[in-house]
């Protein structure tokens, strides 16, 4: 009987090419998705290095980061001729698929690649991007790389990687009313420090995962790298299997047949060893909201902006100070009730189906308040069609949201949509780093459903109140 | 790659915690500047004034420092995003060593690609070091040895750090990781084969 093995180190183990000693290895990469400005240098990279994309069939390419979300967009400028029409060039040169802006497939990385079927449970992923944890959700092993190593994958088809310890967080019990993944998952950040899962892959288990979609699992896993985490992944289950059937690169008959078969063995045996062990009380909850510069930062919507001078650690209050004069709010302030000036609903965090209902139901039949510039950003050209289909745009656009076209947008602000300096944005997304959402922007970070009420309140709010 | 062996200068104490990769390079730089010209906008929104001008504030800018090829770094330097640029950008101010207590995880990978070593040590050394690099002037002057392993400061005892056998190899040797690998090819063939019959779904 061979040793209890968990997730993690099963899936790790069905990729290793070769096992190189000191616990790295080279691992065989079955999905390498790559976008507008990573993609797009490693292409270059790798032309310049005199190589070709050795296994163009397990690369797609999609442009997510750079390409204008605005309707009226004719999808010309100084972006489009450094990023996107290259990675386009040069994906046709290499025989690599190419999903562009128009199609159905379209989208942000993130949420295409499990939404098409090609990102599948056990399957190992790799981006250009540190949001590719998300895929995680899923149950594959998905981390993000930088430039030189995406060449490589490209050249190669695998990647070199010391494997991680392991980390096992619990959320158990029922989530409260008004609580998604993305307050149980700040929450855990806010708790554990955004350092705390540095050298560990994490997997995410308990009572309260199962009870969860698919999609707000990715939402789960998604944040995992603000905990310091490359890699956050969740079993998967009759959930996740449900969720990949009869999609575009789903496999079918008998191919169908023999990958549930597979999936089913993934999961960590009983008994299986973490390195660390967290639990995490779901009842306890409350919804979050950050207030600074790191998604550490964060509180209940009951909370208040900390004061620095309670802090006795010098070079951590040197830091909280920092953050408190950046977000240019004053210690001790409840967060209920800050006036904000923007909302993002988007980014590969927040921007599926299942999260725009979400907003939609908090939003129908309100409007936004006059003060503020509202955005829904669908994260699919799939995922607007579907949306749209269900009379979602509509809802968004009748209070005051403008309805826009799929990419990463205001999470980045690399394709030149960004919140003015000294605005403040409640944004669905990932980061509220300085300078994240445009030079001198305030983010704070949400759920759907809290930013949905904080566009109609034009504050900060406490969503609960609001579903009264 | 340039290779990595020793390493003398001034260490320049960059202690807070969490300094992300907007800081080290902001987004925008990331999709209009060419990799050679990203140390022009390496830590811009501390490096810089909102006129252009430089912070007399910010540790670079301050003549002791101005030419570190070493940073002391606070708690998960490098955290965020996976660009690259972040690490091309502190190239090209010519640093090339981090000493800090620990950095973000695909940061800390991507130092490797780019001939920088990252170091991590226990908070009290790095706590020490900091002190030594404030003082300036001489005792802010630091060795670094990777083929044996050692930091030795100017005015202080030899303090060793470990590195992962591999990614010292590939430092000192300024080894290219894709030729490496090729000459691992056939592995790779025969791997493919028979997880074609294994997973046969993976292959689209």
């Amino acid at each position: 009987m061979s040793t209890p093995s968990t997730l993690y180190d099963k899936v790790w183990d069905q990729h290793v090419v070769s096992d190189l000693g000191d616990g790295v290895s080279l691992l065989h990469v079955d999905r390498n998705f790559i976008h507008d400005l990573s993609g797009t240098r490693a292409l270059r990279a790798l032309a310049e290095d005199g190589r070709n994309v050795r296994y163009p069939s397990q690369t797609f390419a999609c442009p997510d980061h750079t390409v204008s979300t605005d309707p009226l967009s004719d999808h010309t400028g100084e972006r489009y001729e450094r990023c996107v029409d290259p990675l386009r060039e040069l994906s046709a040169k290499e025989g690599v698929r190419f999903f562009d802006m128009g199609t159905p497939e379209f989208g942000i990385i993130h949420v295409i690649g499990p939404e098409m079927g090609l990102t599948l449970p056990g399957t190992l992923v790799l981006c250009g991007d540190s949001h590719t944890c998300t895929h995680g959700g899923l149950g594959a092993l998905a981390w993000g790389i930088g430039v030189s190593e995406v060449a490589h994958v490209l050249a190669t088809g695998t990647v070199l990687q010391k494997k991680a310890r392991r980390l096992r967080v619990s959320f158990e019990g029922t989530v409260p009313e008004g609580v998604s993944a993305k307050d149980l998952i700040l929450y855990l950040i806010g708790r554990e420090g955004a350092a705390s899962g540095d050298g560990y892959a994490v997997e995410y288990a308990g009572s309260a995962i199962r009870e969860m979609g698919v999609e707000a699992r990715m939402t789960l896993c998604n944040l995992s790298i603000e905990m310091g985490a490359k890699v956050g992944m969740i079993a998967p289950d009759e959930t996740t299997i449900d969720y990949v059937h009869g999609r575009e690169y789903a496999p079918t008959g008998d191919a169908w047949e023999a990958a549930v078969k597979h999936w089913q063995t993934l999961p960590g045996d009983d008994g299986a060893v973490f390195d660390k062990e967290l639990v995490v009380d779901v009842a306890s909850v409350v919804p979050q909201v950050t207030w600074g510069t790191s998604p550490e930062h964060v509180v209940g919507i009951d909370g208040h902006v900390p004061d620095p001078e309670d802090e006795t650690d010098p070079d951590k209050r040197k830091s909280l100070e920092a953050a408190v004069a950046y977000t240019d709010l004053k210690p001790g302030t409840a967060l209920d009730g800050v006036p904000i000036d923007r909302v993002f609903i988007g980014s590969c965090t927040n921007s599926r189906l299942s999260d725009l209902q979400a907003a939609a139901n908090i939003v129908k039949g309100r409007k936004v308040a006059a003060r503020v510039g509202a955005w829904v950003v669908p994260g699919s050209q799939a995922v607007k069609d579907a949306a749209e289909a269900e009379g979602l745009d509509t809802v968004f656009r009748d209070a005051g949201f403008e309805w826009r076209e799929p990419g990463c947008s205001l999470c980045v602000g690399s394709n030149g949509e960004t919140v003015a300096p000294g605005q403040r944005c409640v944004a669905t997304s990932n980061r509220n780093f300085v300078g994240r959402q445009g030079k001198g922007s305030h983010t704070h970070l949400a759920s759907p459903i809290m930013a949905a009420a904080a566009a109609l309140d034009g504050c900060i709010t406490d969503v609960r109140k609001m579903k009264g | 790659m340039e290779k990595f062996t020793t390493l003398t200068s001034v260490a320049a104490p960059m202690m807070q915690s969490n300094v992300d990769t907007d800081i080290i390079v902001p987004m925008d730089r990331m999709v209009t500047a060419d990799r050679d010209a990203m140390h022009t906008f390496a830590f811009e929104p501390w490096r810089f004034l909102p006129d252009g001008s430089e912070n007399p504030e910010f540790i670079l800018n301050q003549n002791t420092f101005r030419n570190a090829k070493i940073l002391l770094t606070g708690k998960n330097f490098g955290c965020g995003s996976s660009r690259e640029g972040a690490v091309w950008s502190i190239a090209g101010l010519g640093i090339r060593c981090l000493i800090g207590t620990s950095f973000g995880n695909i940061f800390y990978n991507n130092c490797f690609q780019n001939g920088i070593l990252p170091i991590k040590l226990p908070p009290e050394v790095i706590e020490a070091f900091t002190v030594l690099a404030n003082s300036g002037g001489n005792a802010a002057v630091f060795e670094v040895d990777l083929e044996n392993g050692l930091i030795t400061p100017s005015s202080g005892d030899p303090v060793t750090f470990d590195i992962e056998p591999n990614r010292r190899t590939q430092l000192l040797e300024g080894l290219d990781d894709v030729g490496v690998t090729l000459k691992r090819q056939g592995e790779i063939e025969s791997f493919r084969e028979s997880d074609q019959n294994n997973r046969p779904w993976i292959y689209v």
